[in-house]
């Protein structure tokens, strides 16, 4: 049984800062600010968020982290998701973090500072499945060189560090022989692709072609790649889930101030009782998800060892929440919810995105339902 | 004073130890299959000694209402300690001691609404067992419109002559009491007439008719109010209404809240019913073992397991939220969603048992007419139409016009 999933005083209030700063330093004007100016992210917001301790919300305080846990990382990333804020968060302070716990502090201390930005290498193809590794980490005396491709990399493009998962030993479809490095990002023999994504966000192509690397570049142990990432990812997700949830609360904000304000036939459309009970239902939704992803964050504070199926739960319910939420969104705005004009398109753009990062709804189906023993 | 200490570690091990010791290892043992409600009342027949030792055991320490005060019988616990006993209820797999009426809806009703006096005299006997309620606000032609009820009381005086009829009123011909809305008066507008009335099911003038469901027998029947004397005062000097005369909606209205929170409860499968407190995986490991190859199946089966672990966790924060400070109209949703899941859990089961599930007295029991029963979910307690109205209204505060 997990603590109680109503919030703490201390989730209220870092909840309440991290809403008044992203409204005030990056609301959604800001997103759409960085699309037409072609950028990915800005980073500036990214040293700002690293004052205010979030890069280093899962990090020691020796490593200048401000070691508030999977929970309060999830609030920021759900405040985040409200407002689309891009920024390397889940990838770095989430995933990167998570995975290189344990590191020495210097290590880490530079993920604290804003300094070091780590995008996760894991996919191969158009559906999450880090089992299905087939890049190749070949040894060469003490070292490896490794050669292969990677998809999808979020953050890619921006990473001063990448951590990619390889292969030392099995073959593609095995969860032995997964070996997990953590090189810097401008290593010879790696080229980075930017990938547009419909959500303006960075996302990169990797290509590794003999690329060096050393023991000492190896988390964990060699071919012990599964253990070394394996919270991470659930980490990953279940920040990823808490993103989702706050894009969904952001969408539906918007559609039921419309719902109040647009008339139509001499009435206002909030008044007809067919949008009432869509609106009434997604709010029912985003409850059950909310619930969802205030569990994973506890399970991931409490026993991460054993999130996998609170984290799956989290990422389906999200995955789907969102995903009515936007479509929702965009249809009881009627034409203008349509025109690029108008901010809905981006919620509904990266909730397709989430939807398919770091495992979809089946895939995290079939977890819970391995979990559940069906 | 309670029976029990505030140190949540000591209250563990104490109400364990009550459990351990007062709770028949005969119920604990039962298979689901057989066990049966303790209902109490004066005409209630246990199912075997060992259910009316536990009743009168739990009674004599407060544990049938937990959360009332000692001096009405309950056990005085708070929220939290409260989950501990239902925990280590759990464990053991102790029955509920007594379910009634009584506990969910007239106690409640009587704890916000009632005086000091009406709540020595009905509450005990409601913890105790003695005295089972039933509940009369639905009548044919007020349903949804609840507040639209007919059934009305004459002033006489000293009494009143109730006249009229109610319709879904579970277990009446078994009650004792009936806790009824009753028109007291006509000119009033609809909502400003109604009384929260207390009428003796013995009382001359009042009958029963049970009502046979599409799913079999049922609980339900219909209640004849013909002519019955009902004294304003009793010997005590308790009036026979709860709260205000003609307030009666107010107590209602607080009383559907908490009902819906039970109905929606359902949604988190944790109720008997033909799984019986097994996951869907451990019942699924019961079938013919080629049901999970429909990828249709599989894939229904799989968003069923996540919504009914999702919608429990809703339960448990929206009850650690009600303890915080109420969340009113938003209950509403757990009606809704919980109920809705319910059918549709249903509808899986039936379609994993195939041919097996459609028997009525077949390879899977009473599932069948659970199924059936199941549609009433969304009915009862308010439609869900009715909630998603509520929730539009009360809680997004979307306009009328």
């Amino acid at each position: 049984m997990v603590a109680s999933l109503v919030p703490t005083e201390d989730e209220v209030m870092l909840r309440d800062a991290a809403r008044g700063f992203l409204q005030e330093t990056s609301p959604v004007t800001a997103f759409r600010a960085n699309r037409d100016a072609g950028r990915t992210y800005d980073p500036g917001l990214w040293k700002e968020m690293a004052q205010m301790g979030w890069t280093g919300v899962l990090l020691p305080e020796g490593a200048g982290g401000s070691d508030m846990g999977h929970r309060a990382a999830g609030i920021l990333s759900e405040e985040m998701g409200e407002v689309l804020a891009a920024s390397p968060f889940i990838s770095t302070a989430v995933m990167a973090a998570t995975a290189l716990k344990g590191a020495a502090n210097d290590r880490l201390a530079g993920i604290a500072a804003g300094d070091a930005i780590y995008a996760l290498a894991v996919d191969e193809g158009p559906k999450h499945a880090p089992l299905r590794t087939d890049l190749r980490a070949e040894k060469a005396g003490n070292a490896f060189k490794l050669s292969g491709r990677k998809v999808f990399v979020a953050d890619g493009g921006a990473a001063t560090r990448v951590l990619v998962l390889a292969r030392t030993g099995g073959t593609a479809g095995e969860a032995e022989g997964l070996t997990l490095f953590d090189i810097d990002a401008d290593r010879a023999g790696l080229t980075r692709t930017a990938k547009r994504t419909v959500d303006e966000r960075d996302h990169a192509q990797l290509d590794f072609d003999n690329v060096d690397a050393t023991g000492d570049d190896v988390v964990g142990e060699v071919d012990g790649g599964m253990a070394a990432i394996a919270t991470a990812l659930n980490a990953g997700q279940a920040a990823l889930s808490a993103e989702l949830l706050g894009l969904s609360a952001g969408a539906f904000g918007m559609t039921t101030g419309y719902l109040k304000e647009r008339k139509q036939f001499g009435r206002t459309i909030g008044s007809f009782q067919a949008l009432q009970h869509r609106a009434a239902h997604l709010f029912a939704e985003i409850e059950i998800t909310a619930s969802a992803i205030a569990n994973a964050g506890r399970v991931m504070d409490e026993d991460p060892e054993a999130s996998d199926i609170a984290v799956s739960i989290a990422k389906a319910r999200a995955t789907q929440t969102a995903k009515l939420a936007v479509s929702e969104g965009v249809q009881m705005h009627g034409g203008i919810g349509m025109t690029d004009e108008f901010d809905m398109g981006f919620f509904m753009k990266r909730a397709r995105v989430g939807a398919e990062w770091l495992g979809d709804y089946g895939y995290h189906a079939a977890r819970v339902a391995a979990a559940r023993g069906f | 004073m309670s029976s029990f200490s505030d140190d949540l570690d000591q209250f563990r091990s104490e109400v364990a130890a009550f459990i351990a010791e007062k709770c028949p290892q005969k119920l604990k043992d039962m298979p689901s299959d057989q066990r049966t409600i303790c209902w109490g009342g004066k005409r209630f027949t246990f199912s075997c000694d060992e259910q009316r030792i536990w009743m009168e055991n739990a009674a004599s320490v407060g544990l049938t209402a937990p959360r009332w005060p000692v001096e009405y019988g309950g056990a005085g616990l708070s929220r939290a300690q409260e989950k501990i006993f239902r925990e280590e209820m759990a464990k053991t797999k102790a029955p509920s001691p007594l379910e009634s009426f009584g506990l969910w809806m007239l106690g409640p009703a009587l704890l916000a609404f009632g005086t000091h006096e009406q709540k020595l005299k009905y509450l005990p006997d409601i913890t105790n067992g003695r005295i089972r309620w039933c509940q009369g606000y639905s009548e044919p032609g007020a349903g949804s419109d609840l507040a639209s009820v007919q059934t009305r009381a004459e002033d006489k005086g000293d009494h009143w002559v109730v006249n009229g009829s109610k319709i879904w009123t579970s277990y009446a011909d078994k009650a004792d009491w009936i806790f009824a809305l009753i028109r007291t008066d006509k000119d009033a507008p609809k909502h400003k007439g109604i009384s929260f009335m207390l009428i003796d099911m013995e009382t001359q003038g009042v009958s029963t008719k049970p009502i046979k469901l599409i799913s079999g027998a049922s609980p339900f029947c219909e209640t004849f109010f013909d002519d019955v004397v009902v004294p304003k005062v009793d010997e005590e000097g308790n009036s026979r209404i709860v709260g205000e005369l003609n307030r009666g909606w107010d107590v209602a209205k607080h009383l559907l809240t908490h009902e819906r929170e039970m109905i929606g409860g359902g949604g988190s499968g944790a109720a008997g019913g033909i799984l019986g407190g097994r996951s869907l995986g451990a019942f699924i490991d019961t079938l013919d073992e080629h049901i999970m190859d429909d990828p249709v199946i599989r894939a229904q089966t799989m968003e069923l397991e996540i919504d009914t672990l999702a919608m429990g966790m809703t339960m448990e924060r929206y009850k650690d939220m009600a303890k915080q400070g109420g969340v009113g109209h938003a209950s509403a949703m757990l009606k809704y969603s919980g109920t809705e899941l319910n059918k549709r859990r249903y509808e899986i089961l039936m379609s994993i048992t195939g041919s097996e599930g459609v028997e009525w007295a077949g390879e899977h029991g009473t599932l069948a007419p659970e199924w059936l029963r199941t549609k009433a979910n969304s009915i009862e307690g308010g439609t869900s139409e009715v909630m998603l109205d509520i929730l539009s209204k009360r809680v997004l505060e979307l306009p009328s016009s």
